[in-house]
């Protein structure tokens, strides 16, 4: 009996080797096949999308690679930081903000980038240092899209006599009257707080390390918070809009672009006090080599330009600005709606990442203390 | 019945049957153990190897004297009550210098920065131009960034070049060290942890004591029905229990936000006005429906495992001695179904302290609770020793709770099912 159940036990043994060893000259096979997977991290949605259009698929279609999109942009510090520590880094590429690619780089969790070394040129020749936007090229880091935090309302919600156009509208109660959604953060609130009180965009990060000019950025807060709905997630912004639940929303444009021309919704866009940042690729410790070819691929001239067909997001290279053209679907013109189209860009107010770092941690926990109130 | 009593008995071999039983025990202990082992393995790696874990990250800081080795030796024995003296000032361009090449300061600045904002990019500025930094460092440091010039950045350095540290816990309950050394309260303004503990505690109680309230009913149901209804009720118990979870929380979303079924419900009959809906979702009132509602089967398991073994002529026999039926119910009935009342209590207690994503889902702003701010600082703010500590404060607060339920009704007097 005993006997017999060892003999039983070692072939089931023989059994899970087979298989073990079957599964891994399966993959072994799909890997010749396609000549890589490459795991791209990156937002999701729209913007996802409008890299599968403009980078992914040219690339699938010229070398074979299959591409794995993993919606984890929202965590991608944290998902780098436990990947590195538990020894096994899963993902090739990721799409982040500057300011975490700041503290990643710092941690020595990504890979350090010779960018003249490794992106290509502007077809005129221009090296990749001079042809990308200021603040695109970090240590570790190189941008691809400029975007905005802006404000959004809702046409249909105020008589045609008396839209909105300024900030200050947005902290203005009594002329323009209904709900506001905003981020449920500190980022940009404060900002848009302070230069709705008079203060100069150039001072208001100068002013936010002042106690003083905190106090006075969540006072002016405080005289809206009971109208305040507040959301988390990119898609809600819209959503909210749409339904009238509210009558401003901050968002990102391109979400906004995305409901104006895909679904026909009476939105505008406020860009006066527009707070623009870039975003773009980091590569974790010991994936250059894997992802090399794809990064020069997926940051050249043509393919920057590519994606503002699909999405209202400025590429961050200028030789691609002047090949914005028209957009993928509706055809309509999209210079006009691009961050950093000049007359929307008159008053923009450039994120500050170095301000954000240090201070974001105690300001968030000061912005909930101030919501628990 | 021949032997005689002073020989001693043995097996059928000559061995003495004491040293055949003794061995014949002995292997079917190790057998035990060994049928047991993968399990106690799997307990060891799965659960008590994080908590370890947990606890140590709460408390460690090996940071500062990791990242800056030479500055911390410079400081020692520097009294603190002017800006130490060039020697301390060039270790800290040697280590900032060492850290840039290795790229490693980033957990450093993090570190810092938990206790001072700005040293985040103090640390990372500063490094980035150290290598055209010229002696004396004094100076040169100071001129590049303003912090070396504070005296309360290298005491900061100071405290911090010990190996553990007690600043996660006190972050955890809204305390921090002063630059003197003692325990001080946080402004105002940047309290938040104390509160949302007490939130958590007081709305977990309000959630057991519904569950009871609505399960003690439904658990005297199902243990006196006959066996035929009682089956069919017990599915209706057991249903929503095998439902996943979201799909409950959701559920009650749909019913019960301001465009949702019961608000429908209540405009159509017109006993609300359109404009003035109820708001019973993104609040407390969220957390507390949907997690009574979730947590229910998990009150009325252990009632009913209870109530099912009190025979029904006890209930008989104090109303035929004259007993009312409250007054039976109260003195007989009762006390028989105290051990399940206490086991489904806890059980709901500590699950509920312990949930997160019906609170994060249902809850607003008003009913999150200290879970939620755990997920923020695993995921968004990163600072794991602070979410380490958050996570062993509510660790040590069930374990108090078990050992008083312990002490009040005995763990061995409760039944699970």
């Amino acid at each position: 009996m005993k006997h017999d159940d060892k003999q039983a036990g070692k072939v089931a043994l023989k059994r899970v080797t087979c298989a073990v060893a079957g599964a891994s000259v399966m993959a072994l096979a799909t890997m010749a096949q396609a000549q890589q997977t490459l795991n791209i991290v990156s937002w999701g949605g729209a913007y996802s999308m409008s890299q599968q259009k403009a980078y992914h698929e040219p690339w699938m279609e010229k070398t074979g690679d299959e591409i794995v999109n993993i919606d984890q942009s929202g965590n991608a510090l944290a998902g780098l930081r436990s990947q590195s520590q538990a020894g096994n880094v899963t993902w090739d590429l990721v799409d982040m903000l500057p300011a975490d690619a700041m503290i990643a780089c710092d941690e020595g969790l990504i890979e350090p980038l010779d960018h003249d070394e490794l992106l290509a040129d502007a077809p005129d020749g221009t090296p990749p240092s001079e042809d990308f936007v200021d603040g695109a090229l970090g240590d570790c880091f190189v941008a691809s899209i400029v975007y905005s935090n802006i404000v959004a309302f809702n046409t249909e919600m105020f008589p045609e006599d008396k839209q909105p156009s300024t900030i200050a509208d947005v902290f203005d109660l009594e002329n323009y009257p209904g709900k506001r959604a905003l981020l449920r953060k500190p980022i940009n609130n404060l900002e848009w707080a302070l230069i709705a009180d008079g203060v100069d965009s150039d001072e208001v990060y100068a002013m936010l390390e002042t106690e003083e000019g905190i106090q006075r950025a969540f006072d002016k807060l405080d005289t809206i918070k009971d109208e305040v709905i507040w959301w988390e997630e990119g898609a809600q912004p819209p959503q909210l809009l749409a339904d009238q639940e509210v009558a401003f929303a901050s968002a990102y444009n391109g979400r906004i672009f995305d409901a104006m021309v895909s679904e026909d919704q009476p939105f505008e866009i406020i860009w006066d006090a527009q707070v623009f940042e870039l975003d773009g690729w980091v590569v974790p410790v010991g994936k250059l080599d894997k992802v090399k070819d794809y990064l020069y691929f997926a940051t050249d001239t043509q393919r920057l330009a590519d994606q503002a067909q699909y999405i209202s997001y400025g590429p961050a290279r200028y030789s691609s600005s002047d090949m914005v053209s028209v957009h993928a679907e509706t055809g309509i013109d999209m210079m006009p709606h691009m961050p950093t189209f000049p007359p929307n860009f008159a008053t923009a107010l450039q994120k500050d990442d170095y301000f954000w770092a240090d201070y974001n941690d105690e300001l968030t926990q000061r912005f909930d203390a101030w919501l628990a109130q | 019945m021949s032997e005689s009593p002073a020989s001693p008995l043995t097996t059928a071999d000559g061995v003495p049957l004491k040293v055949s039983l003794r061995r014949a025990v002995r292997r079917s202990k190790v057998k035990a153990f060994l049928l047991v082992s993968p399990l106690l393995l799997f307990l060891g790696v799965a659960f008590v190897m994080p908590i370890v874990e947990m606890l140590w990250r709460s408390v460690e800081n090996a940071e500062v004297s990791t990242y800056l080795p030479r500055t911390v030796e410079a400081l020692e024995g520097w009294d603190g009550g002017s800006l130490p003296e060039e020697p301390a000032f060039a270790a800290l361009a040697e280590d900032l210098r060492t850290g840039q090449e290795a790229r490693n300061l980033g957990l450093l600045s993090s570190r810092l920065n938990y206790e001072k904002s700005g040293m985040r990019s103090a640390i990372s500025r500063t490094a980035r131009g150290v290598r055209n930094l010229e002696p004396p460092f004094r100076e040169s440091l100071v001129e590049a960034h303003r912090a070396w010039g504070e005296l309360d950045t290298w005491r900061l350095i100071q405290r911090e070049a010990r190996p553990y540290t007690i600043s996660y816990y006190l972050a955890a309950v809204d305390r921090r060290l002063s630059l003197d050394g003692e325990i001080v309260k946080v402004p105002d303004h940047l309290e938040v942890h104390v509160g949302l503990f007490w939130r958590t505690f007081w709305m977990s109680a309000v959630i057991t004591g519904l569950t009871l309230v609505l399960g003690y009913p439904i658990a005297f149901l199902l243990a006196s029905l006959p066996l035929r209804h009682s089956n069919l009720l017990m599915i209706l118990v057991l249903l929503p229990f095998w439902t996943s979870l979201l799909v409950r929380t959701t559920t009650w979303i749909a019913i019960l936000q301001s465009q949702g079924v019961l608000n429908d419900l209540m405009v159509t009959l017109g006993v609300i006005a359109d404009e003035a809906r109820w708001q019973m979702i993104h609040n407390k009132t969220g957390t507390i429906v949907a997690m009574t509602h979730i947590l229910l089967p998990f009150m009325i398991l252990p009632l009913y495992s209870v109530m099912k073994t009190i025979p029904p002529s006890y209930m008989r026999a104090a109303r035929s001695l004259g007993g009312k039926p409250f007054l039976s119910f109260r003195r007989v009935y009762f006390p028989l179904t105290v051990p399940g009342i206490a086991a489904g209590g806890i059980l709901v207690f500590i699950l509920s302290i312990g949930y997160y994503i019906t609170p994060a889902l249902v809850g607003g702003q008003s009913g999150r609770f200290i879970t939620n701010y755990i997920a923020y600082h695993m995921q968004t703010s990163l600072n794991w020793g602070l979410a380490a500590a958050i996570a062993s404060i509510l660790l040590f607060v069930v374990i108090v709770f078990y050992m008083v339920f312990n002490r009040l009704i005995g763990v061995d007097k409760v039944k699970l099912g």
